[in-house]
């Protein structure tokens, strides 16, 4: 209703700017339409604040003079057995329910049928008043030499200011409960423990706990071998050699096919890649590594099996990476090293890779926070066996592969198995973010140098 | 000659004519010859029949308005033009009476004997050592360690740019100024020993103190290597070079003496275009 208001008010405010422009000598200030705008907003945005400041005040408001209510006098004293049968009554007088379990809420409903109806009334009077208070307001302020246009500019700016603002103040949420839950944890468990504990079994502490299950060690090891180490040995040559192939090589026509392919490889939801990867790569790496290597402890669910198939999945990462550094080098440079009587190949490995290295580490280094912090496919293919081991074809485990396994099913959120979740996705959120901040640092240090 | 079509008819005439009264290039010996040159962009021709001799004693000025094909010119003499997948070039260029475009021209080998230096200042990002050794690396020019310095400090010298970094040749190549930058892209491409050196507007991006550098040093070079060099600059031209070329619209409108042609030119395209009426 107020937005309707609010409708008009742009109208009548344009047509009467509008109106006033042959009047004065000069011509108006802002244009008819600013004038609009600025009497709406004025209009609108007080009542909607009054509006949403209202409506949280409303239940308490309610609540109370159904309290005063005579039928409220014999509620039992005990809080929670009170706020039951308040809330029972609420959902019986705005019929969400239609039948109560306590008596005495039914006798409450008619108060607070009444109660919520007097204080809506005067939510809406008060919400009209004021609308109509600071519309009338803007709108007598509407002549020729106002500077509606630039209020109208500075309206605008607070949007997108707190537009902006808004996806800054939830990852500081996110921190901020991340931070709560671990420091918990860490009251209860060492961190000297959590962090440099090679043993880590916390589903055996769901009783007592021991502070010795909680070593994180093998999840950390578990996921720099799978993310940094295994996926990056498949990511790195192959994402920079079709990047160096696209840029360098591939005639037009290639490129305008291989690289939106390439795009939709990035695309495939990683679920997918959780699927291929147990499905199709681990069966079959651990049939190479029995058959062919003679590696007895090979497992169905290897280290191998999920870095092989995440290094897959960050190839277009790199590769496009790589490739935009690529591009980035000036012509002039390879120019200058053709003229020279170098080969291509030369040309690209003695002069572009080397003057793009800083914007392919960046990526590289985007990359490895990816790996690190992906989920699915190490949940599907890695195993839950927090082994330390060097050796690929068994299985190891993962801090997100641990999260997950922490956080799913059933779970009391006061344990130290429940809160250790917490800490490892505050480690794994501080070293992507470490990572983050540098990886962007080396690319923009380097987008400097050739601008 | 007012007429336009006039003048186009006159200019095909004559050329042949002033190419005839050109002195010939007696005590200069033939190094570069090119004839009937036509080059496409795609459908679009931007040379169109230029033939011209180049000699070794001397420093060749290409120039002519801008547009004018003598920058495309100047990269079919090394076959830069190649790395354009959409340019084409017909006719005959030789280098020592051996045909570029033949198949059994190695595209490396001819580039490692005629070098080029570009119109911005283009050194490696690595250290000016580097840089100057880049070509006889990729060339194995140099089997030991002491050998690679000798030629670094030589082509160094030789670019006159020795004096102004010998206490930090392990220093970015790219931190040096723009001249001294030009002068290091000039030292590289004399490390290869080349026969020819062709200078696309080497000093444009550079303030009058670095040109007045790398002027003095192109006389220097002068009868060591052939140079030809492309120049918006007609001063320029007039300082450094012996013979100019005067390009227009894709054809090479007069080619003589620079003396002749700043002060005597035979056609009216050149006249008008040294005196400044276009251009």
């Amino acid at each position: 209703m107020v937005i309707g208001f609010a409708v008009i008010a742009w109208f009548t405010a344009r047509f009467r700017a509008a109106r006033l422009r042959p009047l004065g000598g000069d011509r108006p200030h802002s244009l008819p339409g600013y004038h609009g705008w600025y009497v709406a907003l004025w209009l609108a945005i007080p009542a909607l604040l009054f509006l949403t400041v209202w409506s949280l005040f409303l239940p308490g408001l309610v609540e109370q003079s159904v309290l005063l209510d005579p039928a409220a006098q014999n509620l039992p004293a005990s809080q929670i057995e009170r706020t039951a049968i308040l809330g029972e009554a609420r959902a019986l007088a705005d019929g969400s329910l239609t039948a109560a379990f306590n008596e005495e809420a039914e006798a409450l409903v008619p108060a607070y049928q009444e109660a919520s109806g007097f204080y809506g009334v005067i939510g809406i009077i008060a919400t009209l008043l004021l609308a109509f208070a600071c519309g009338a307001y803007a709108f007598l302020r509407v002549r020729p030499d106002f500077r509606a246009r630039n209020r109208v500019e500075r309206v605008v700016m607070w949007v997108l200011l707190i537009a902006s603002l808004i996806a800054i103040l939830t990852t500081i949420g996110i921190v901020a409960s991340l931070l709560f839950e671990t420091i918990r944890f860490f009251e209860r468990i060492s961190i000297v423990e959590f962090i440099f504990g090679t043993h880590w079994n916390p589903q055996s502490t769901t009783f007592s706990d021991d502070p010795g299950s909680f070593g994180a060690i093998p999840l950390f090891w578990g996921t720099i071998l799978i993310g940094a180490i295994i996926a990056m040995i498949v990511a790195i040559p192959l994402g920079l050699m079709s990047a160096v192939y696209l840029t360098q090589y591939a005639p037009a026509k290639v490129r305008s096919v291989m690289k939106p392919v390439l795009e939709i490889l990035a695309g495939v939801p990683t679920v997918v890649y959780g699927y291929f990867a147990a499905l199709t790569v681990a069966p079959a790496i651990r049939d190479f590594a029995v058959n062919v290597m003679g590696v007895s402890s090979a497992s169905s669910e290897s280290a191998l099996a999920a870095g092989v198939v995440m290094g897959v999945m960050i190839i277009p990462f790199v590769s496009s990476m790589a490739d935009d550094s690529l591009a980035a080098v000036p012509g002039a440079m390879r120019d200058g090293s053709l003229a020279m009587g170098a080969t291509n190949s030369e040309t690209i490995k003695r002069v572009l890779i080397p003057a793009a290295l800083p914007g392919i580490v960046g990526g590289v280094l985007l990359a490895v926070s990816r790996a690190i912090g992906e989920t699915m496919i190490v949940v599907m293919a890695a195993g839950l066996a927090a082994n330390l081991t060097a050796n690929p074809f068994e299985s190891v485990t993962t801090v997100t592969v641990q999260i997950v396994q922490l956080l799913t099913g059933d779970q009391e959120f006061d344990s130290s198995k429940t809160l250790a979740a917490f800490a490892l996705g505050l480690v794994l959120f501080i070293v992507t973010l470490l990572l983050n901040i540098i990886a962007l640092g080396v690319v923009k240090r380097f987008r400097e140098a050739y601008e | 000659m007012n007429n336009v079509g006039d003048m186009m008819n006159d200019a095909t005439d004559t050329q042949a004519e002033s190419r005839a009264d050109a002195p010939a290039l007696a005590q200069d010996t033939l190094k570069m010859t090119a004839r009937n040159v036509d080059v496409y962009y795609g459908d679009k021709q931007a040379i169109d029949n230029v033939s011209i001799d180049i000699g070794m004693e001397n420093v060749t000025a290409f120039i002519g308005p801008s547009g004018c094909g003598k920058s495309t010119f100047l990269r079919c003499l090394n076959r830069m033009n190649d790395t354009i997948p959409i340019a084409r070039v017909t006719g005959q260029i030789e280098l020592d009476e051996k045909d570029i475009y033949d198949p059994a021209m190695d595209v490396v080998q001819l580039r490692a004997r005629v070098g080029m230096v570009f119109q911005k200042p283009n050194p490696f990002p690595k250290s000016i050592f580097e840089n100057v050794a880049y070509g006889p690396r990729i060339h194995g020019l140099a089997t030991s360690k002491s050998e690679l310095d000798e030629i670094v400090e030589k082509s160094l010298i030789r670019a006159g740019l020795f004096e102004e970094v010998k206490d930090r040749l392990h220093d970015s190549g790219t931190a040096l100024s723009g001249g001294q930058q030009q002068r290091l892209c000039i030292a590289r491409a004399i490390a290869v020993d080349p026969e020819v050196i062709l200078m696309d507007e080497p000093c444009s991006a550079l303030d009058p103190i670095a040109t007045a550098k790398i002027e003095e040093l192109i006389n220097d070079l002068r009868g060591k290597y052939a140079i030809v060099i492309v120049t918006h600059n007609m001063q320029q031209a007039a300082r450094v070079s012996q013979r100019t070329a005067f390009f227009h619209l894709g054809t090479l409108v007069e080619y003589g003496e620079t003396s002749d042609l700043f002060t005597n030119p035979s056609q009216d395209r050149t006249k008008d275009y040294i005196t400044g009426r276009y251009g």
